[in-house]
């Protein structure tokens, strides 16, 4: 259970990105976050990763305050997160298997179980036959789905999509929505940032609204309420 | 640990691999720097050799006068073997004297005869003396002006040089400090260019980095290919910089032979030239992995 108590963000005087978000977000839920740019929705993703450090108040992660970590094991707390954002962020001079096999790497995981867990995960996001290629050898979609398979090498507890259709047309959009509620039943909590009105309309799971970094709406069938 | 070290050595090589024209273009780069220094090192040698060359010609004699005993010579010569700025002391006794004398006039008919109908030998013995840098036979000149030897010596040419001495002296010095700072400044430029033309390879690879630590890795997971691939551009730039060196020498150091005799640059660099291959292989890894780590740091942190 991730739980934001109070937490406010303040860049400046003239911007405040959070004000004052109480947040409950249970295991295993499938969790949207709904705004239009500049409402929050990228704030309160960054101080869940750690990228950001709350202004005010707490990111409590079960028992683990967020903000308390250190940079030591930051490295350690990033690959219980997995993250997947709008630009896909693949590393251009590697190929699909070697993108995902190196988040693998960097977390000291065998070569035994890389050379096992990453053409499953291949199968999961269905491009077990663009292993090879580069990313820039990929459509938009693929390399979308490229990401998620790296996101969940680690096994993480938490899928974070920051925006994750943001660069693709309608086709590819459903293709990724379909693969995250996937991965949601399979049982890992997915939190998707999104300003996509028929995102979110289509979904019927729980959203939550930003707007100004105010929560203004929570609803477990949520629907797309801004204008 | 090891399959850490591992995975860092296979990525780096990869990576090196996979952006051939940046690796080729930063290996260019050291390599000019690499070639450059071990220039200048190859010069400083040159010049080095010169000056010793000139300051070789330069030597003190002291001259005795017709009735000192060898004895009381040899035994100068052997307080002059004290002094540290003494190299060497070379004792010219009467008949090597007279023995030199005509020999270096065996064309001269007129002074031979009136050698002969001397009957004795009218020329002194004196030491020879070399000191190790030219600007050390003044002190040697003032060491006998200590009583005991004004007895017996007749004369020292230093004072009647001493002008043209104080002049070479002054000359190599400057010869040899200006082509330090020469090296110096020279040396500072390739570095600095070194270490900017890996700042450009890691810069074009920002986004990179901050993506290996956004899935995870580590400070020295992320770092660690890229100082793979500056020990390789050192490598490699040192293997061709001594390529490139080597016909060119070849082809060069006869005509600096026929300007400066008694230098054979070519001959140094063949004699040394496992040494000097060594020297640039650790001018280029040192220069390529210290430029990686420094480069990289400003990317890491976040």
């Amino acid at each position: 259970m991730i739980i934001f108590k109070k937490v406010s963000k303040i860049y400046s005087a003239e911007c405040s990105a959070l004000d004052n978000i109480d947040l409950k977000i249970n295991d295993k839920e499938f969790l949207s976050i709904a705004g239009r740019s500049g409402a929050g929705k990228s704030t309160l993703i960054k101080l869940l990763i750690r990228e950001e450090l709350p202004t005010k108040g707490q990111v409590l992660w079960g028992e683990q305050d967020v903000s308390q970590i250190s940079d030591k094991d930051l490295p350690l707390w990033r690959r219980r997160i997995g993250m997947v954002f709008q630009d896909f962020k693949l590393l251009p001079n590697k190929t699909a298997y070697e993108n995902i096999a190196f988040a693998m790497e960097a977390g000291g995981r065998t070569n035994q179980e890389i050379e096992r867990d990453v053409p499953q995960l291949l199968k999961l996001v269905n491009l077990i036959e663009r292993a090879e290629h580069f990313p820039n050898e990929l459509s938009g979609g693929e390399k979308q789905r490229v990401a998620i398979a790296r996101a969940l090498a680690h096994r993480p507890d938490v899928l974070v999509a920051d925006e994750p259709t943001g660069n693709l047309d309608l086709l590819h959009t459903w293709e990724i929505i379909k693969l995250l509620m996937k991965i949601n039943e399979l049982g890992t909590t997915v939190i998707l940032s999104t300003h996509d009105r028929d995102v979110i309309n289509g979904l019927d799971r729980r959203v939550i609204t930003l707007e100004k970094g105010k929560v203004i709406n929570d609803d477990q069938n949520g629907k797309y309420i801004l204008r | 640990m090891l399959t850490s070290f591992i995975r860092i050595v296979k990525s780096g090589v990869l990576s090196f691999w996979r952006n051939k024209w940046l690796s080729s273009a930063a290996i260019f780069m050291m390599s000019l720097a690499i070639f450059g220094i071990t220039s200048l090192i190859l010069i400083n040698v040159l010049i080095n050799s010169l000056v010793t060359d000139l300051e070789d010609k330069i030597d003190v004699s002291v001259y005795f006068k017709l009735d000192t005993a060898e004895e009381d010579i040899l035994k100068v010569r052997s307080d002059l073997v004290q002094l540290d700025e003494v190299k060497s002391v070379e004792y010219i006794s009467t008949d090597e004297a007279l023995a030199n004398f005509k020999e270096r006039h065996k064309d001269n008919e007129v002074l031979l005869q009136s050698l002969n109908e001397l009957n004795t030998n009218p020329l002194e013995a004196s030491l020879n003396i070399k000191a190790n840098e030219a600007s050390q036979y003044e002190s040697i000149a003032k060491f006998f002006n200590q009583g005991n030897y004004q007895d017996i010596i007749d004369k020292i040419n230093y004072l009647e040089n001493k002008a043209v001495i104080g002049r070479l002296s002054a000359i190599t010095t400057a010869i040899r400090q200006v082509g330090f700072v020469v090296l110096l400044i020279l040396a500072a430029l390739a570095v600095l260019v070194t270490y900017n033309t890996i700042r450009l390879t890691i810069y074009s690879s920002r986004k990179e980095i901050k993506v290996m630590k956004l899935v995870g890795a580590s400070n020295w997971f992320t770092r660690g290919p890229f100082v793979i691939e500056g020990v390789l551009y050192g490598f490699i730039a040192a293997f061709v910089a001594l390529l490139v060196m080597y016909p060119i020498l070849w082809y060069l150091s006869p005509k600096i032979t026929s300007y400066l005799p008694g230098t054979d640059i070519f001959y140094f660099f063949q004699v040394n030239m496992i040494v000097l291959f060594f020297t640039q292989i650790v001018i280029g890894v040192v220069l390529g992995v210290a430029s990686s780590i420094v480069a990289i740091r400003r990317y890491l942190d976040a």
